[in-house]
């Protein structure tokens, strides 16, 4: 029987594949590739890898200890590279997610709450980063998070730097 | 385009025909299969399909409750999902057949087509065939009537409220629940995020490996809400050789390749010209505009994320041009 070997992307190998335009524009298919959009992201920066009216998905470089902060909803945190410590606190006071916030809001300092728990994750875990709560992520060393969640303040959009936009791609 | 009929029909012809298969019809359609074919026959032409190929796409097209938007199963034949009604159409999405005045479209309630079509799966799939496995992963659909697969066309189909693994939700895949690691993902990693909750959050702090579990997913190009941000879901799925459908976008999509290699054919929704080839490799993330279709090919079994906005009204926001049909401007 073969011996199949799966593929997976590291920001430290990585190979992007492409549109080959036929008759359209490449910058419709929106095409990047995560790890590399990460290698050139500062740590923690929150960059749009896809953007679908008010829902994002952002590729985060994970490096060091990021800041504290809280979503208005239950975001998805997906590792894809690296190793992940994601801390997470039952937030005394809820009201520091103002009514209407999309996505999440940094907080200063550590917010006052209860410690809730630790979640260790590797490439390919999935943890949930709960509603009335507040996270913070920790690599000792760089690795990559994919966020599921609603393009909010602290979203950058900086398209025309990560996508194709020749009509084949470049090498 | 008919409006079709509400009335429930006679769910196929009582007696089968002379290689035992039973013949339907839905309004003025009618599906009869011989050793190797189906054939599609409406007022003003007919059809045939590999009887493999249209086995595949109509189990697709049932277990995904007709999808968002289009599901071709060819050049030809396919639905489109109106949420409570689908048409069933011939020709309508095929340049040629417009022009030449031989398409047919008619309007169904859910329901009433979901009936037909599970009906026509059920006698149509024989024992040796499973639809939503890779051909080399099970037998053959061809020749006569040779009993029924009932548990390959009924599978659960995985739909979590918040997030696999979470409490109350779906569960993970294991050994034990019938679910073991396919041939193609032997060397994927099985560990577990390790979990710590404290007293009183152990409902809160929930972590599962999205790939260990894709590792052991039983079918193929079948997407699976695995997490739920409001509107925007998390669908992944593991794809080997051919997407049995060819998908037309009522809204856009993105596809995040996690691991392998897919190659997507891209053409114009309404008339099936080439637009663009897109390859994707392990991190790369695309959308799929609003007004094209699109079939995959994957060499290898691969993990893609699907990624939906399940909003309502979006079919009508890009249908009437209020949405432009490309997600980001730049």
């Amino acid at each position: 029987m073969a011996q199949h070997t799966t593929r997976f992307g590291s920001l430290q190998h990585y190979e992007k594949g492409g549109v080959e335009v036929i008759n359209d524009d490449a910058r419709n298919y929106v095409f990047s590739n995560m790890f590399e959009v990460a290698s050139k992201s500062k740590p923690y920066e929150k960059v749009a890898v896809g953007k679908n009216i008010e829902y994002v998905i952002e590729a985060i470089r994970a490096e060091g200890t990021s800041g504290w902060r809280a979503p208005a909803q239950d975001e998805f945190a997906l590792v894809m590279d690296g190793e992940v410590e994601i801390r997470l606190l039952k937030l005394d006071n809820p009201g520091l997610v103002p009514a209407g916030t999309r996505g999440s809001v940094g907080l200063a300092g550590t917010p006052a709450g209860r410690k809730m728990g630790v979640v260790r994750a590797r490439r390919g875990h999935m943890t949930l980063l709960p509603v009335g709560a507040a996270y913070q992520f920790h690599a000792a060393r760089p690795g990559v998070v994919l966020l599921q969640t609603l393009g909010g303040p602290d979203t950058i959009e900086r398209w025309a730097q990560i996508c194709q936009t020749t009509p084949q791609p470049t090498a | 385009m008919s409006t079709g009929t509400d009335v429930l029909p006679e769910i196929g012809s009582i007696e089968p025909n002379r290689h035992g298969y039973r013949t339907f019809v839905l309004g003025s359609f009618s599906f009869s299969r011989d050793d190797y074919f189906a054939h599609v026959t409406w007022p003003k032409g007919r059809h045939l399909l590999p009887v493999d190929a249209f086995l595949r796409a109509l189990q697709r097209d049932i277990a995904w409750g007709f999808f968002y938007g289009t599901v071709n199963f060819d050049t030809v034949i396919g639905t489109v999902n109106h949420y409570g009604s689908v048409d069933l159409f011939a020709g309508r999405f095929n340049e040629h057949y417009r022009k030449a005045g031989r398409d047919h479209v008619e309007r169904f309630k859910t329901p009433m087509i979901q009936r037909v079509f599970e009906a026509i799966l059920d006698d149509w799939t024989n024992a040796t065939f499973d639809p939503f496995a890779s051909p080399e992963e099970t037998g053959t659909a061809f020749g006569p009537k040779n009993g029924s697969n009932k548990e390959a066309i009924t599978r659960h189909r995985v739909t979590a409220k918040r997030m696999v693994n979470a409490p109350g939700d779906e569960p993970l895949r294991t050994d034990e629940n019938g679910f073991p690691v396919n041939r193609h993902f032997r060397d994927v990693p099985q560990d577990r995020p390790q979990v710590i909750a404290e007293p009183g959050f152990e409902d809160d702090v929930v972590a599962f490996n999205l790939f260990a579990y894709l590792s052991r997913s039983d079918v193929t190009w079948n997407p699976s809400v695995v997490s739920v941000c409001k509107a925007s879901l998390y669908c992944p799925t593991t794809e080997e050789y051919i997407l049995p459908i060819i998908h037309g976008n009522d809204r856009v999509e993105w596809f995040v390749q996690l691991s392998d290699e897919i190659h997507w054919d891209v053409e114009d929704r309404e008339t099936g010209a080439m637009r663009a080839r897109v390859t994707m490799k392990p991190g790369d993330v695309a959308a799929m505009p609003a007004d094209i279709r699109h079939r995959g090919f994957a060499p290898k079994r691969s993990m893609l994320l699907v990624w939906e906005n399940a909003s309502p009204e979006l079919p009508q926001l890009y249908a009437s041009g209020k949405m432009p049909p490309a997600p980001v401007k730049f």
